[in-house]
């Protein structure tokens, strides 16, 4: 390659004792040219963050470098001073972050926060750094440029924080961009537009840009050359169409194998029957306001109806702040609704009391998202799991023994009872969480982004197992999912919901394979790298 | 064992619980060193320390035995101080986890009386509760234990808001668990860590409270305590300091020894929050 901004060589970084590995990162080398983007991708833990940070000389302090170079213009950053170091931040090397709201300083402007770079590393007087600033924001298109810059973060959406965001790190034109998964708290129609944008600003400036990534849809719509990292190593690094296609190392084929594809499995016969009705569900948040005057009404849910056949899986997509965690919790009665019908197997469960709530629960259970909160720190796997027996009557003996078959039905070693939540990886937690849900025999199973916190590889088994025991336990499923790709893959009807409404629904084959309302084209259009997940066959999990 | 080990890497945190195992031990021991009522005439009042072997630590201004008096004054300290706390921090807790958990106008009323309770400097309430109810021990130590709850009431209340919607508890809700099982089950095991850390704070303000008191004659003068000597050197402060440097001294390395066994257990049970 011609013009090489970046070399890394043989860097290796070192843990503190006592982490589960000694090496977070071992012997990585990879090299970057100008007018260039290469992703990084691999799971969590696999090192690629610790390696942007050690870049740019960001780790944290316990953490150190233990050998090997970081060659930019000919300066190796692995053994620079400080003093060095603060003069290629940001002049030389720019990074943005995941998160864009917690990357920005909440009590300033935007246009203070990006005018602060020039500042620090330029002469400009105010008014030209005034202009600049306007211009930049123009550059990475947020819309009223000359407002925004006046706002604080909390006044834009997360997709316009990660364009000031951008536009701070290109401020200073830096040869080399660090993006740690730009992208991956945005909704999929943003995540699309700041890819696009991305792609753009750097073929303009001819900037090298360092992607970090899981996501092979991604990588497939931005990258140019590949590295894939496992376990802190570079395990295969090639040309984005080589790797996508002809991938020659098992873990890489592994992973690719792993990306849900977009096509829906051939649709199954569905039972007539209905074990679930939901008849014009609504919820309006109301906040603010003294006696109902100038308070803020929020339509959460407006009056959604759908029917969930017995043994089905009906999947609910849509973007945040559309309403699908909230429906999710109506169903459960985590929260009540204000008007409308749940109708299951019967009864409807929208206008029980909480003390009939509470007997009738083990009927519906959930599967919360996150596999670190959802399980309290302080109590064993075991109990976690034999809890909802025992509060509804079960011997304690009888629900240990019972969680134990159930330990099995997940795919987990009984003897891990006695262990505590945080000994287990986020994949096993989920699965407690599962087992958890289960011990209550519930008939229908309320899925809340269930797998959206998982590595690709873990949520294609997480997803496998919830098939399995569809089929074993006869479960009806409530999916919620932002994800389209993977609603694709486990449900057999899909509704979009935008804004609080059902916009379209039905047969998850039709709904994806021919969209009729203009916002479902819009997410399946924004699906990062749609042709290469379309061109996937369907896997029948 | 992990927190144990992490308590015990800390220098700090090992010379406070060791001077708190000293007074401890002059308080399990001062019966068995000094077999006489530590109230009864001794000697000639006011001896020097170190003039005289039989009275180490010299005798106050009536004559009884300084040293005694310290030791005995340590069981009164460490009564104090612990049924205080425990009394402060079983009602901060209770309404605290109950504002925090149901919020709304629950919330509101709770925290309307534990703000009347801190508008009140702590001290002046005290001197009123003495002064209505008596200054036996046990009525000043339960009134040291009613002012001081806001304080625990406040921090439990805010650990609960917190809590109370994460997926855990949501996650309990649906399993149908009762309300009492969620906030003594689920969420005050998580709550507690920082309250037992804030309880050394109201140990070591409860031992001063009580001294404070003595200090102006209004404790219980029917016991040997700390702040009971103090008061009484208070008369001849100018010459025979030492009558009240004495217990200052011991009340001092309680407090102190109280103070860094609540920091290294914060240290111990929040690891994250100290490697900065």
């Amino acid at each position: 390659m011609s013009d090489t901004i970046l070399t890394v060589e043989d860097l290796s970084v070192k843990l503190p004792k006592g982490a589960d590995r000694s090496h977070a990162l071992g012997g990585v080398s990879l090299s970057i040219a100008a007018d260039e983007i290469v992703c990084v991708v691999g799971e969590s833990g696999s090192g690629k963050s610790v390696m942007a940070n050690a870049v740019m000389r960001l780790l944290p302090p316990e953490v150190a470098i233990a050998g090997g170079r970081v060659l930019f213009e000919g300066k190796d950053l692995a053994s620079a001073g400080n003093a060095e170091m603060r003069k290629v931040r940001g002049a030389g090397i720019a990074m943005i972050f995941q998160e864009p709201m917690t990357a920005l300083n909440p009590l300033r402007t935007i246009g203070d926060q990006i005018g602060e770079m020039f500042e620090i590393h330029t002469e400009l007087s105010k008014k030209d750094i005034k202009a600049r600033v306007l211009a930049l924001l123009q550059d990475v298109r947020i819309p009223e440029p000359a407002q925004a810059a006046r706002a604080y973060p909390h006044e834009l959406s997360g997709g316009q924080r990660q364009r000031a965001m951008i536009a701070m790190a290109l401020a200073l034109d830096p040869r080399l961009l660090i993006a740690d998964e730009p992208t991956t708290a945005l909704d999929v129609t943003t995540q699309a537009q700041i890819l696009k944008l991305i792609r753009e600003l750097q073929k303009r400036r001819k900037t090298a840009v360092l992607f970090i990534t899981h996501d092979f849809g991604v990588v497939a719509e931005i990258a140019d050359r590949v590295v894939v990292m496992q376990h802190g190593q570079v395990v295969e690094q090639g040309p984005v169409q080589d790797m996508l296609h002809a991938p020659q190392h098992p873990y890489t084929q592994q992973l690719i194998a792993a990306v849900p594809p977009l096509t829906a499995p051939p649709p199954r016969t569905l039972n007539a029957d209905h074990i679930l009705t939901l008849e014009n569900v609504s919820k309006t948040y109301r906040n603010g306001g003294f006696l109902g005057r100038g308070a803020r009404v929020t339509h959460a849910v407006k009056s959604v109806s759908l029917n969930l056949p017995r043994g089905a899986t009906l999947g609910i997509v849509g973007e945040s702040g559309s309403g699908k965690s909230t429906l999710a919790r109506c169903i459960v009665r985590l929260i009540d609704p204000d008007g409308g019908a749940i109708v299951l197997e019967g009864k409807d469960w929208a206008k029980l009391s909480r003390d009939e709530v509470r007997r009738e629960t083990k009927h519906i259970q959930m599967v919360f998202q996150d596999p670190f909160a959802s399980l309290n720190p302080r109590r064993k796997a075991g109990d976690l799991v034999a809890q909802g027996p025992i509060v509804h009557g079960v011997p304690r003996a009888q629900a240990w023994a019972e969680a134990q078959e159930l330990f099995r039905l997940v795919g987990l070693d009984p003897s891990a009872m006695d262990r505590l939540p945080h000994e287990f990886s986020g994949g096993q937690r989920q699965r407690i969480g599962l087992a958890r849900a289960l011990a209550l025999k519930p008939d229908v199973l309320v899925a809340d982004e269930a797998v959206s916190a998982l590595d690709v590889s873990v949520q294609a088994q997480v997803l496998k197992m919830l098939h399995e025991l569809r089929e074993r336990l006869g479960l009806s499923i409530v999916f919620i999912t932002h994800d389209l790709r993977v609603a694709a893959q486990i449900c057999d009807l899909v509704a979009v919901m935008k804004d609080g409404e059902v916009v379209e629904h039905g047969l998850a084959g039709e709904v994806f394979g021919n969209p009729q309302h203009a916002y479902t084209q819009a997410l399946l259009a924004s699906i990062p790298g749609g042709d290469f997940t379309r061109s996937k066959k369907p896997v029948t999990v | 064992m992990e927190t144990v080990k992490r308590y015990f890497r800390s220098p700090a945190a090992v010379v406070g619980l060791f001077l708190l195992l000293v007074v401890v031990a002059m308080a399990i021991s001062a019966g068995w060193l000094y077999p006489n009522d530590p109230l009864s005439l001794a000697g000639r009042p006011l001896i020097w320390p170190f003039s005289n072997p039989r009275f180490l630590l010299g005798t106050d201004n009536s004559g009884r035995d300084i040293a005694a008096q310290i030791f005995y004054g340590a069981r009164i300290s460490l009564l104090i101080g612990g049924v205080a706390t425990l009394i402060a921090v079983v009602i901060g807790v209770l309404i605290g986890a109950f504002a925090g958990y149901y919020g709304g106008w629950v919330d509101t009323l709770l925290m309307r009386i534990t703000e009347a309770f801190q508008t009140l400097p702590n001290f002046v309430l005290l001197l009123v509760l003495v002064a209505v109810f008596g200054s036996t021990l046990t009525t000043v130590t339960i009134a040291v234990g009613i002012v001081s709850w806001p304080a625990p009431a406040r921090l439990t209340r805010a650990e609960f808001m917190s809590l109370r919607n994460r997926e855990f508890v949501q996650a309990g809700r649906t399993l149908g668990m009762k309300d009492i099982q969620l906030i003594l089950g689920e969420i005050l095991p998580n709550a507690l860590p920082p309250v037992i850390v804030y309880a050394s704070v109201v140990m070591a303000v409860s031992i001063l409270l009580e001294s404070a008191l003595a200090f102006l004659r209004l404790s219980d003068p029917n016991v040997a305590s700390w702040g009971n000597l103090i008061g009484l050197g208070r008369d001849v402060l100018r010459v025979q300091w030492y009558v009240s440097a004495i217990p200052g001294i011991a009340i001092l390395l309680t407090v102190l020894a109280v103070s860094l066994v609540g920091q290294g257990l914060n240290d111990a049970l929040n690891p994250r929050l100290k490697s900065r």
